[in-house]
């Protein structure tokens, strides 16, 4: 490109910067603007007509006047990638942030990315072992699987993302998972805290990070997401790497979506967000999986908080639509002290089924977790019950499934923050243990030849 | 008038504004340069508004558009079975060829393979007048299905020749008098709804062996069904269940802006899922539709189009074809989504205010019909809704409930316990039980009707007690409804959950359906007559037998034992009474 420097300012709005005059500019194309007092800030074309060009400021207008000057790039955002990005620090925009030389790049790879043709995927099935009772029982995640956190403020959330960070493994094989880390306007109190933690455990020397804090330019955080994740499909469909992606918090990049919306008066959908959330989402959460041909994989942790706990909230919400299931994380839980305090009832995983069974966990892993989300929901539901009309008023069976919610959040969910379960003996068999204190007449989930073969009392040698 | 080629003036994600071209709305139009696929949807003085069906992203204003005079169409010929296509009918097997496994973009492909010989089996003869929609031959396209091609609407006349033998879909295969040639494959414009002569009153049942469904809140041949639902209460998953044991002789499934995994893994599971109907793969029977949320808006908002479209074209040979949407709220989200960067006035929740016509419009599709060529034939159409929070009062989804006859409510509550099929069997409906009792009467048996009255009836007078059982327990409740209550648990565990993941108890035949809820009346039945004669409920409802005709449904051969069990049930709970 000509490298023609405009000085055709004519509004600017928020994060947006509105220009004329200019010659045919692509839709998408990278923008760099040169302030008066020399320094750059960078941008990319969200609109683009003979007329007009909208271009949005990731770093934000602050000190753009009508004077600044802005070149077009001639070209859409690219992130420089190569197998150097294991081990680096990067910030929000993809430049070194850990003093470390700019990445020698293999390719420029576009970080909108491609969708991946349904055809040409291949089925997630090979589970993964979390160590946490919780999510290898009931919610159980397999390798390509996106899986999101939903928290709120002031949870574990960042504890349970490291463990499982930490803990994740395949039952049969040795493979490791590199790690891209990808924040997103957190505080530098909770970045602190992932980094010690990846540096304690040594998992930092295999992991990448790109990183926008609180107080980094909010519209930058609209590309750091993308820039992870290119940077995930490259080591994994170009260098076989099994890949787990941890973003966090997607809150705060939905806000900045919105924020991006509202300055381009757009016609907004629930509460503010742009109508077009769903898509945008979209193309974030659905690059992970396996495609066939490739030996790498994609594996998504999204985290995000729901404001005001709320699981209807847009954000939640549409994630939930997109993800193949979620993790819910319980304040009730967590202040009852339980680590880690996941709900399991309206936590899911869509994929389960695909990972667990025969061959890959244990023939009566369905079956198990059917049962144990069968008896706590019942359980806890008769909780309320008993808060008005006390446990006198309770059947046999009602009592011992009253009994049984205790047991299950005390000892099947309690776990401490390095305990690592093995599926078999650490979780299926404790989840045994447990169901035996319920009279087998009651345990109508379970399959009568998994009662003879595993119940600890029933089972028939 | 017609200006042939323009520029763009505008971008603005997949909305681009051409100058110099005078279109008619809907005309399909080749965007920037690289021929982007895109169809025209607003005329604006000299502007030509134009929804771009591929990524936008590095295309700039001043690049050539230019028309093509074609409406967005599809082929329709022998090929269709077994493909899948994205949203504008694009194979995607054919896409991975030619682009890997991102897609995208500037790339044409073909709906049908033009090369590929058929084996065409002439069935008129010279001399023979044909009409529009008549039957003038056949081709086997898989194992179960025979493809019947058509004299194209609007053509017909006496014909002059016809040959049988090895074609591909372009090679004319019928002349007629008047010089008009017929060949396998016809395109249509996937706007306009299919020509038929008229439209039946639904009057038989779809099976889909799905014993909520089938029982409780049936669906017609013909008819249409909305399923709502709030994410993870099992929306997908019914959809499947439909798709895979439905008794339609065709499969239309739409994964309409859904997950990619989902997709694949109905294409990796059909091809080894076996039709109970026909004992051949269920992928000769389907055509499947994949525009995962990440592909581009404007072609998800074609999906639907291109998919009934086929659909009414099987239609139109005389099979009874089933369209499944999953989901309708990303299509009414794709029209939002386009709305507002037309900067439209919008509707409610940002949803254009033609919103609910165009629900109606693609629902009204669907249908028993008499066909052009006089058959008969039908649409049944199935929306999965998505709606935000769950909670129904959204615009998509009462939109929809407007319009359709079945309402399958799926509760998120139901799926917490994991009841499945989560679908609640107090806020569900059918409006066409009475068109088709008639039919159960005939086929499955005299009472069913009645059968069916008393079993959801009980499940209405459980949810009464529940209320009362909340507040007191249910041990303070009389001998009689607590029995009631074991009644409904039993219906509840027994018939209404239903596990699509196993191999035995993921499809029931409707005689079994029958028995089962006879079954249900009938540990009713000896039951109150046990406890009148002095038995323990705890003693009849524990009775070995009944658990072993519960469990039973997991096991090969449930059909022809169940009779056995029952009446092993019935003497157990019989001698309970003696026992006391």
């Amino acid at each position: 490109m000509s490298g023609k420097e405009y000085r055709t300012i004519t509004d600017v709005k928020g994060p947006l910067v509105f220009l004329n005059k200019t010659e045919p500019v692509s839709f998408g194309e990278i923008v760099q603007l040169r302030l008066s007092d020399g320094s750059m800030k960078n941008g990319q074309v969200l609109d683009t007509s003979d007329d007009q060009v909208i271009v949005q400021v990731f770093e934000g207008t602050a000190s753009v006047d009508r004077q600044t000057g802005v070149k077009f790039l001639g070209d859409v955002f690219k992130l420089p990638v190569s197998k150097g990005l294991i081990g680096r620090i990067l910030d929000g925009a993809g430049r070194p942030r850990d003093g470390g030389p700019e990445i020698v790049a293999d390719e420029m790879a576009d970080i909108i990315g491609a969708a991946i043709n349904p055809y040409s995927r291949q089925s997630p099935e090979s589970f993964i072992q979390t160590g946490i009772s919780a999510i290898d029982a009931c919610t159980s995640l397999v390798r390509g699987q996106k899986l999101p956190i939903f928290s709120a403020s002031g949870l574990p959330h960042n504890d349970i993302a490291l463990q499982i960070a930490r803990q994740a493994k395949l039952v049969d094989s040795d493979d490791d998972f590199v790690v891209v880390f990808c924040a997103m306007g957190i505080t530098a109190e909770e970045y602190n805290f992932f980094v010690h933690d990846l540096e304690r455990t040594g998992a930092l020397e295999n992991a990448a990070l790109f990183v926008n804090l609180a107080d980094d330019p909010a519209v930058e955080r609209l590309i750091t997401p993308r820039l992870a994740l290119t940077a995930a499909e490259y080591l994994a469909f170009e260098h076989d790497y099994h890949v787990l992606v941890i973003y966090t918090d997607m809150t705060n990049y939905c806000e900045s979506l919105r924020q991006i919306g509202a300055a381009r008066e757009e016609v907004p959908g629930r509460r503010g967000y742009p109508g077009y959330m769903y898509t945008d989402l979209a193309m974030l959460y659905e690059r992970a999986g396996l495609v066939k041909g490739k030996k790498g994989s994609i594996t998504q942790f999204p985290i995000l908080t729901m404001p005001g706990d709320d699981i209807t909230h847009p954000i939640p919400d549409l994630s939930g639509y997109i993800t193949e299931g979620q993790i819910v994380i319980s304040r009730e839980l967590h202040q009852k002290g339980i680590y880690p305090p996941i709900n399991v009832l309206p936590s899911l995983s869509r994929l389960m089924n695909a990972g667990i069974g025969p061959g890959k966990t244990r023939e009566d892993h369905k079956s198990v977790s059917d049962q144990l989300y069968a008896a706590y929901a019942q359980g806890r539901e008769l909780r309320g019950l008993v808060a008005i009309v006390g446990e006198d008023a309770l059947n046999e069976r009602d009592l011992q499934l009253l009994k049984f919610a205790d047991i299950f959040e005390d000892q099947f969910l309690r776990q401490s923050r390095d305990e690592d379960r093995t599926i078999h003996e650490g979780t299926l068999d404790l989840a045994w243990n447990l169901l035996a204190n319920i009279d087998t007449k009651y345990l109508v989930r379970l399959d009568q030849k998994w009662i003879d073969k595993y119940h600890p009392t029933d089972k028939k040698e | 008038m017609s200006e042939e080629n323009g520029v763009i003036y505008r971008i603005s994600g997949p909305v681009v504004t051409a100058i110099g071209i005078a279109p008619r709305m809907y005309e399909v139009v080749r965007v920037g340069n690289e021929g982007l696929m895109g169809e025209v949807i607003e005329l604006h003085g000299d502007q030509s508004v134009i929804q771009v069906y591929e990524e936008t992203s590095g295309v700039k204003p001043g690049e050539p558009v230019v028309r093509t005079g074609q409406t967005l169409s599809v082929q329709l010929g022998p090929g269709l079975l077994t493909q899948i296509y994205d949203g504008i009918q694009r194979p995607l097997p054919k896409l991975e060829e030619t682009m890997g496994v991102f897609i995208t973009r500037g790339v044409d492909a073909d709906g049908l393979d033009l090369e590929k010989k058929w084996d065409f089996n002439a069935t008129v003869k010279a001399g023979d007048e044909v009409s529009a929609g008549q039957v003038i031959g056949t081709v086997q396209e898989t194992e179960t299905i025979e493809h019947r091609v058509m004299v194209p609407p609007g053509k017909g006349g006496v014909v002059k020749k016809i040959d049988s033998g090895s074609f591909n879909i372009t090679e004319p295969v019928c002349k007629l008098e008047d010089g008009t040639e017929i060949a396998m494959m016809q395109e249509w414009p996937v706007r306009h709804p299919r020509p038929f002569i008229q439209k039946y009153a639904p009057d038989v049942p779809l099976m889909t062996g799905q014993r909520i469904l089938d029982f409780l809140f049936p669906l017609a041949k013909g008819g249409t069904a909305g399923i709502p639902g709030p994410f993870g209460s099992g929306k997908t998953v019914t959809q499947q269940q439909l798709a895979k044991w439905s008794d339609a002789q065709i499969v239309v499934y739409i994964g309409c802006g859904e997950r990619g995994n989902e997709m694949t893994e109905v294409l990796d599971e059909f091809p080894h899922l076996i039709d109970p109907n026909t004992n051949k793969p269920l992928m000769n029977r389907t055509v499947m539709i994949a525009n995962t949320s990440n592909m581009p808006v404007a072609a998800r908002e074609a999906s639907v189009y291109t998919g009934v479209t086929i659909a009414e074209y099987f239609r139109d040979m005389g099979y009874n074809v089933a369209l499944m949407a999953d989901s309708t709220s990303r299509w009414a989200e794709a029209m939002r989504e386009i709305s507002s960067r037309l900067e439209e006035m919008p509707g409610e929740e940002g949803y254009p205010a033609y919103l609910s016509s165009r629900l109606a419009e693609f629902y009204e599709r669907a249908g028993r019909v008499q066909t052009l060529a006089g058959d008969d034939g039908s649409v049944s159409v199935i929306g999965a809704v998505s709606p935000p929070g769950g909670d129904i009062s959204e615009p998509v989804s009462q939109g929809t409930l407007r319009i359709v006859k079945v309402f399958w409510g799926l509760d998120a509550g139901l799926a917490r316990q994991r009841h499945f099929p989560a679908i609640n069997w107090l806020s569900s409906y059918s409006l066409y039980p009475q068109a088709l009792d008639q039919w159960y009467r005939d086929n499955i048996a005299s009472d069913f009707p009645e059968v069916r009255t008393e079993i959801s009836t009980l499940l209405q007078v459980e949810s009464e007690l529940q209320e009362i059982v909340q507040l007191v327990g249910s041990d303070a409740l009389p001998i009689d409804q607590q029995l009631t209550l074991e009644v409904a648990r039993m219906i509840r565990e027994f018939f209404l959950q239903q596990n699509a993941f196993h191999d035995v108890d993921t499809y029931s035949d409707l005689k079994l359906q029958y028995d089962m809820a006879r079954a249900i009346l009938s540990f009713q039945e000896e039951a109150k007559k046990a406890i009148a004669g002095g038995a323990q409920l705890e003693d009849v409802v524990n009775v070995p037998a009944r658990t072993d005709l519960m469990r039973g449904r997991f096991e090969k051969g449930y059909n022809d034992k169940i009779e056995e069990l029952v009446s092993e049930m019935g003497k157990q709970i019989s001698s309970s009474m003696e026992a006391n």
